[in-house]
């Protein structure tokens, strides 16, 4: 396992540049290079987002043609999925793993490299599909059939071979995490003696390998439904469109759990650290997160209430879906526990954490709302799926990233974040976006219906608001960039440890950390006296 | 950590992995068989039986009434007018019933069609007895022409008592053109 890196012959200027970060091995770059990926598609998906509600500032047709605004919702959709949010995470693993389990890089490094590089192709083919004739998909991401299949624009074969490519960097990341956590733990270190954030990421890899491949088989279904004469989806050659729905719901909703769980682990690691107490619960978190993974392969039908399921499918899916919010519970309760009594202090990822705590509890509980089935018929497909989705994913998934980097940066850059500007960051963050989701609960509620570009007089009101909260974050995001940019070019140098109190092995390598950390196995358990023991 | 012992356990835990991927994308591809013995298995999204049953021994006239109702629809690019003769009456359960749809071909060609049909409340589809029907064979109409297509049924007596109106619905597809025929035949017959 040493570093591949080395061996690259030096060369000058661009060829240099080039062929470091075309060739790296080194898990801290390709974590790097997924991190400002992730970072860029965050902002081609938010202009998109930006359209949208340019567009829903106003009722009528202001700026946005009907077709264009589909395309607008189905990319945003897609891009913020799979190359924003996602990409995000697997960066965060790829610098952190190793570091918190005292491995010098992952198992596999140049399949690392190979599962990076896989994604700038998908998703340049994604986003070329905008300037095709007829235009990028525009059947929301959900591509559900018929809409992908008999009407779908001829851009939807582009789609597919994007979502082929972005499934199969995910898979190989993930088969690549799953094995470093399972052979490269430092010696000493039991399962269950692991970073709460290695145990979140190990169990979202088994999501991804498990559900991932699911997905990629109904694009096939619909790539060959679309020219090779199958007729999985279409009910004139004997198939079912609603089949297509339990087929990408089966894989969509252990998806969102990929979605969050790294979060629940980011938030485990922070909270203790400023609470300075140990975390509570941490069996019972491990089990939780496991159990979460294990329900969220039972629950699909909770998305399909209104297709006309049989009442015993409807009452299954909706216990079964409510039971997800027992040990969702149980993650909440320890997070408040941990924090109960705590010297707690409130540094930019503190600030975030509990943000991330307090908002994904919204979320999850507009989630049990739409869990209902007499509520759901009611609530499907208007904004209320609109904000319960958004406060779940924003102020979960993305805060939980922002709360990582905010946690971690200065142990990648060697520098402080310079806590005014963090602190700007995450109060004008956390004003905006509720100002822009927290009205479409109303709207929603009130009946307006997601996906459509016009809508009527009575929900202006609460556009006005979601369209200028929306304006705001997004000019919020401009800030985190600069941000990470000047906390990358100089500040406060940080110490080994960072903060305070921070536990773990990341904190026993100096900050910058090195390029090359831990090759020999550190000692386990931590030696306090001789921290520096691991580091290269 | 360049152990070759290591490394090993690594190859083989990937592959291993990499395995259980695909193995994932082959079960994509089984939920569809799946999908369909479920249904028929239940009875569940208002699938009738594909099969032919016979007539009942003897008709019970004791059984109580419920009302049946007729839909019709036509797929999308079919270039048929296909409508129920009636749109509703009672029957009596158990015993034989029969009514008819009447399609034209309003296309300037020969159309085929094949029917699907769907029960509603789904789950009262496996109650619905067909001796004859239209929706076992394609239809074959030149252009202009017009037919009158029987459906021979019975409404068994184990109907749950609080089902008052059972709905009879088809849907006319255009089947494909004929290289792909005999296909079609082979996967209507096993999934209407």
């Amino acid at each position: 396992m040493v570093a591949h890196a080395e061996h690259i012959p030096h060369r000058s200027g661009l060829a240099a540049f080039l062929s470091r970060w075309l060739l790296t091995t080194n898990h801290k770059e390709i974590g790097s290079l997924y991190l400002w990926f992730a970072f860029s598609m965050f902002f081609v998906g938010g202009a998109l987002a930006m359209g949208i509600r340019l567009e829903l500032f106003m009722p009528g047709i202001q700026l946005i043609e009907p077709a264009f605004y589909n395309q607008l919702v189905t990319m945003h959709g897609l891009i913020m999925v799979f190359g924003a949010v996602m990409p995000a995470f697997v960066g965060l693993a790829n610098w952190q793993i190793p570091l918190m389990i005292g491995a010098p890089d992952m198992a596999l490094p140049r399949l690392n490299n190979f599962s990076f590089w896989i994604l700038p192709f998908a998703f340049g083919m994604l986003l070329s599909s905008f300037f095709m004739e007829g235009g990028a998909p525009n059947f929301g991401w959900t591509f559900y059939a018929p809409l992908s299949t008999t009407y779908g624009p001829d851009s939807t074969d582009f789609f597919i071979f994007g979502v082929h490519l972005m499934g199969i960097s995910s898979v190989l990341g993930a088969i690549n995490i799953m094995v470093t956590i399972f052979n490269l733990r430092t010696p000493g270190m039991k399962l269950m003696e692991m970073p709460l954030f290695v145990w979140t990421w190990l169990i979202t890899a088994f999501l991804l390998i498990t559900a991932i491949p699911v997905l990629a088989g109904a694009v096939t279904m619909v790539l060959t439904d679309r020219h090779f004469g199958t007729s999985f989806f279409s009910a004139d050659g004997g198939g079912d469109p609603v089949m297509f729905q339990h087929i990408f719901w089966f894989f969509g909703h252990p998806e969102v759990y990929i979605m969050i769980l790294p979060g629940f682990g980011i938030a485990s690691q922070i909270i203790p650290t400023f609470a300075r107490k140990k975390l509570f619960g941490y069996n019972s978190m491990v089990y939780a997160t496991a159990s979460i993974a294990i329900l969220s392969y039972v629950v699909w039908g909770h998305h399909m209430f209104t297709t006309g399921m049989p009442l015993a499918g409807e009452l299954f899916f909706m216990f079964c879906t409510m039971l997800i919010a027992v040990p969702t519970g149980v993650k909440v309760f320890n997070w408040v526990a941990t924090m109960w009594r705590g010297s707690m202090t409130f540094e930019t990822p503190m600030l975030f954490a509990i943000a991330f705590v307090i908002l994904f509890t919204i979320g999850g509980f507009s989630g049990l709302m739409l869990a209902m089935v007499p509520a759901d018929f009611q609530y499907h497909d208007t904004y209320f799926v609109v904000a319960h989705f958004h406060y779940v994913l924003y102020p979960g998934a993305i805060f939980g990233t922002m709360a990582a980097v905010y946690y971690w940066l200065p142990k990648w850059s060697g520098h402080m974040v310079d806590e005014w500007w963090g602190k700007l960051h995450f109060w004008t963050a956390i004003v905006f976006v509720n100002l822009t989701f927290f009205p479409m609960h109303f709207s929603g509620l009130a009946g307006m219906p997601r996906r459509i570009v016009d809508y009527s007089h009575q929900f202006q009101d609460f556009n006005l608001v979601s369209s200028f909260g929306a304006m705001g974050l997004g000019l919020t995001q401009v800030l985190f960039l600069f941000i990470v940019i000047k906390t990358i070019r100089g500040g406060e140098p940080a110490t080994d440890k960072v903060w305070e109190s921070a536990e773990g092995l990341e904190w026993t390598v100096p900050s910058p950390a090195p390029l090359h950390t831990f090759e020999t196995p550190p000692p386990w358990p931590i030696n306090e006296t001789e921290t520096h023991e691991g580091a290269a | 950590m360049t152990d070759l012992n290591n490394n090993s356990k690594v190859y083989r835990g990937a592959i291993m992995l990499g395995a259980l991927a695909v193995g994932m994308f082959g079960f994509a591809y089984a939920l569809v068989p799946l999908y369909e013995v479920f249904c028929e298995l239940t009875g569940l999204n208002g699938k009738t039986s594909g099969q032919r049953v016979e007539m009942l021994a003897t008709e019970s006239n004791t059984g109580r009434e419920v009302t049946i109702q007729f839909l019709a629809r036509v797929g999308n690019g079919m270039p048929w007018e296909f409508r129920p003769a009636t749109h509703q009456y009672k029957v009596k359960l158990g015993q034989t019933s029969i009514t008819n749809y009447y399609a034209r071909n309003r296309a300037a060609y020969a159309v085929t069609g094949q029917a699907v049909p769907s029960v509603s409340p789904g789950h009262t589809a496996e109650f619905v007895n067909k001796v004859e029907c239209f929706c076992f064979n394609q239809q074959a109409l030149e252009a202009g022409e017009e037919i009158h297509m029987p459906v021979k049924f019975y409404i068994s007596e184990e109907l749950p008592d609080d089902v008052h109106t059972v709905t009879l619905s088809y849907t006319m597809f255009k089947a494909p053109s004929h290289e792909n025929t005999s296909h079609m035949a082979m996967l209507s017959s096993n999934r209407i």
